[in-house]
């Protein structure tokens, strides 16, 4: 009993020594979780508001009013010679078939300005798709069908409820207000997916603008950039790590990669300019050079998210391989790359996803211009998701608010889906063992 | 540290007999009586004992080591003899790795080792200016400290040297020689069933024969092994000291290690090295029984190290 006490008063000493310590310990622990608690609710918070914003903005863009109108073709006003030539269905006056069936919902309407407002219900893009509709099927002449027409961008907004109050309506958005209560009462409006929003490129018309000419002209961008920067970031990340020598020069170009990377973007677009369109010839405004430059702006990235990557892999791995006589060359490839390549392509990911939402320098080699046509291929011009955004963001009509949200969504989802790619293909390097 | 050169030791009256070949020397040294009665006292460096080889697969001949401008071994004369197993000791920091990865060039590997003096094996220099290290390592394999099985299959670990360096032409064959391998090994056994399982996934000893399977699947003729039961249980110890045992007959070896009883029980000869010196080398039973050299005796006596 006696030769154990010294021994217990020891134990107990030190134990009570660390048991006074301990709330303060578990204090400062509880308190670092409370912290990062906090910071990821905020964050989730503000990420909340940040998409809840865009989403209740932009989410009816989506979607567009159309009209039911009882189409007559007129045989007279589409093919008064009745030859049915290609010519002869192209060139008619397809505003007037819609034009007349509008007067015939509203025959109390006489007045000649308000004859005006009303002929200003439906879009100017109803006049194309009865065009495309004749073309298609001929024999629709000399009939009357009903045919669901898409609105005009104001009547789309009142619809909607973005012009506020009926009290706050102007005179002539009132009276396009009791026509779309009378029409709403006919059954003759709905709200259906809008088409051209998906498939059409920019239009000074909010009702004919779509997202598709900026989808592709990032994508074809992004194909550039990542088929350039990431075989070329690679290969100059491996031989800078694994084969250059280590001497001035390494060091001088090590300096000069880091520079780069913080290099303002604008920079690079200015770069571009000078370089890509004014000494090589290069098309303005195409994906091309616009993919060049953010490839420029992208390989520091790469570069030194790759090195650092390849640096990580343990050395026992090496000697294992030069060991049992590998070459250096096999040792990289067979043995250091398979194990570095997640962390390389983590550094890819972040640079792409930077260059895609990247605007800077797009505006000086004129990816800002305003742009119709959906490009067709690396050297058309395009512009850019971001620049779209911007482009929406400054236009005046109120329907170009939600367009800007919704180009806003697009962009979200393109990101997503790149960065889910990007993820997936991680993973399937990613050996555990 | 006083800096070795040739000269200072000449002054040692006993130098000039050790730096003879034995044929050439006027008069054998005498085995003292007691083994305490050391010959050489602890200020004594120069090489101690024979170490030369009658059938020397690798020489080395004045062999000095640098980190940058730190001399990490000095002057090194060894043989290392063929068919036999010969054991490196010394307390830590002395420089046994760095001689052993001296023999296959991984010190190539260290940016700023620097080698000099004469190291041939078979008679050529592999120091030389157009010496190839890929060959000479397919020939001089290596066992490190930490078992370090590539993070790949169990079959993939053993198969990758001959693959890389041809030496099969069909799939057949390459699964002869992964299986020759294990057996040799004595891994066979345990991971018949798993080889498409990672090598990285199998414990510590087994892990560390994985290793030794990679190394004889290129067929070297010589195996240099860096303390390579370190991290191993007695069990996996002895199995892999009876593995280097069978392994004799067929390689030359050079082991690396900290357990007295490990190389008196695996080595045919033994070098004790003390700070970036050799200091005594000869017959294993003969240096553990009658070191001749005080800091021998105090290591192997367990006064330092
Ligand atoms: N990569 C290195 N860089 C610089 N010094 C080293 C390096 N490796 C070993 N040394 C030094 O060389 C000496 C011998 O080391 P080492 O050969 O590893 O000893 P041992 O294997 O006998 O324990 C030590 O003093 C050590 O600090
Ligand atoms: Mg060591």
């Amino acid at each position: 009993m006696n030769d154990l006490a010294p021994h217990k008063v020891a134990t107990s000493r030190s134990l009570d020594i660390v048991m006074e310590g301990l709330a303060k310990r578990r204090k400062a622990e509880l308190r670092f979780r409370a912290y990062g608690l906090i910071s990821i609710i905020a964050a989730l918070l503000f990420l909340l508001i940040l998409f809840s914003s865009i989403i209740s903005k932009g989410y009816s863009a989506f979607l567009y009013t159309n009209v039911a109108l009882d189409i007559t073709f007129d045989p007279q006003i589409i093919d008064p010679e009745g030859t049915r030539s290609s010519d002869a269905l192209s060139g008619a006056d397809y505003d007037a078939l819609w034009k007349s069936a509008v007067y015939r919902l509203f025959p109390e309407v006489t007045d000649r300005q308000k004859k005006r407002a009303l002929s200003g219900f439906v879009g100017s893009s109803a006049g194309q798709r009865l065009r495309a509709m004749v073309k298609a099927e001929p024999e629709l002449i000399g009939t009357t069908r009903r045919v669901w027409l898409p609105v005009d961008d104001n009547i789309d907004m009142l619809a909607k409820g973005h012009l506020g109050e009926v009290s706050e309506l102007n005179d002539r958005n009132r009276d396009s207000q009791g026509w779309l209560v009378t029409l709403q009462n006919q059954d003759r409006i709905r709200k259906a997916i809008n088409q051209e929003f998906f498939t059409n490129g920019d239009s000074r018309e909010p009702e004919a603008a779509g997202i598709w000419g900026a989808v592709s002209g990032s994508a074809f961008t992004l194909l550039v950039t990542i088929g350039l920067s990431l075989p070329i970031g690679i290969a100059a990340a491996i031989y800078l790590e694994e084969f250059a020598s280590r001497d001035r020069w390494t060091d001088f170009i090590e300096v000069n990669i880091n520079n780069l990377a913080a290099v303002p973007s604008i920079v690079f677009g200015l770069l571009g300019l000078a370089v890509f369109i004014n000494i090589f010839g290069l098309p303005r405004s195409s994906p091309l050079v616009g993919g060049l430059v953010l490839t420029l702006m992208t390989l520091p990235v790469i570069i030194i998210a790759g090195r650092s990557a390849l640096k990580s892999v343990p050395p026992s791995v090496r000697e294992a391989a030069l060991g049992i006589g590998a070459s250096p060359a096999q040792m990289v490839f067979d043995h250091v790359l398979p194990l570095a390549m997640p962390g390389m392509l983590t550094g890819a990911i972040i640079g792409t996803a930077r260059a895609l939402g990247e605007s800077a320098p797009l505006l000086m080699i004129g990816m800002v211009a305003f742009i119709v046509d959906v490009p067709t291929g690396l050297t058309s011009p395009a512009t850019v998701l971001p620049v779209q955004i911007y482009l929406w963001a400054d236009s005046p009509e109120r329907a170009f608010v939600e367009r800007t949200s919704a180009a806003i969504m697009v962009l979200l989802v393109f990101l997503i889906v790149m960065n889910g790619l990007a993820v997936y293909l991680r993973k399937r390097y990613e050996r555990r063992w | 540290m006083t800096t070795y050169t040739a000269s200072i030791s000449m002054s040692d009256p006993n130098a000039e007999h050790y730096l003879l070949a034995p044929h050439e020397r006027a008069s054998p040294v005498k085995p003292r009586e007691k083994a305490t009665n050391v010959k050489f006292d602890r200020d004594h460096r120069e090489t101690i004992g024979e170490y030369t080889s009658a059938s020397a697969r690798i020489r080395c001949r004045n062999v000095d080591v640098f980190y940058g401008e730190k001399p990490a071994v000095q002057d090194i004369n060894l043989d290392i003899g063929n068919n036999q197993v010969i054991a490196l000791i010394g307390p830590s920091g002395c420089g046994k790795s760095t001689f052993l990865r001296c023999l296959n060039r991984m010190n190539d590997t260290i940016q700023d080792c620097r080698v000099t003096g004469d190291i041939s094996m078979d008679g050529k220099p592999i120091y030389g200016q157009d010496v190839d290290v890929v060959p000479l390592r397919a020939q001089v394999g290596m066992v490190f400290q930490k078992p370090n099985p590539f993070p790949k299959s169990i079959f993939e670990n053993v198969a990758y040297g001959p693959r890389i360096h041809g030496l099969v032409n069909a799939k057949s064959e390459l699964e002869e020689i992964v299986e020759k391998s294990l057996r040799r090994a004595g891994l066979w056994d345990e991971v018949k069933d798993r080889l498409a399982q990672p090598g990285t996934g199998l414990s510590g000893g087994q892990q560390q024969r994985l290793c030794i399977a990679r190394t004889i699947a290129v067929n070297p003729e010589v195996i240099l092994m860096d303390e390579p039961c370190s991290a191993l249980d007695p069990i996996a110890t002895a199995k892999i000291e009876q593995l280097i045992d069978e392994l004799r007959e067929l390689y030359t070896i050079v082991i690396v290690t900290h357990s007295m009883q490990q190389a008196a029980r695996v080595s045919q000869r033994t070098a004790y090295f003390h700070l970036g010196h050799l200091i005594e080398v000869g017959e294993t039973a003969q240096v553990f029984t009658h070191p001749q050299h005080q800091l021998t005796e105090d290591y192997i006596t367990g006064r330092f190290g």
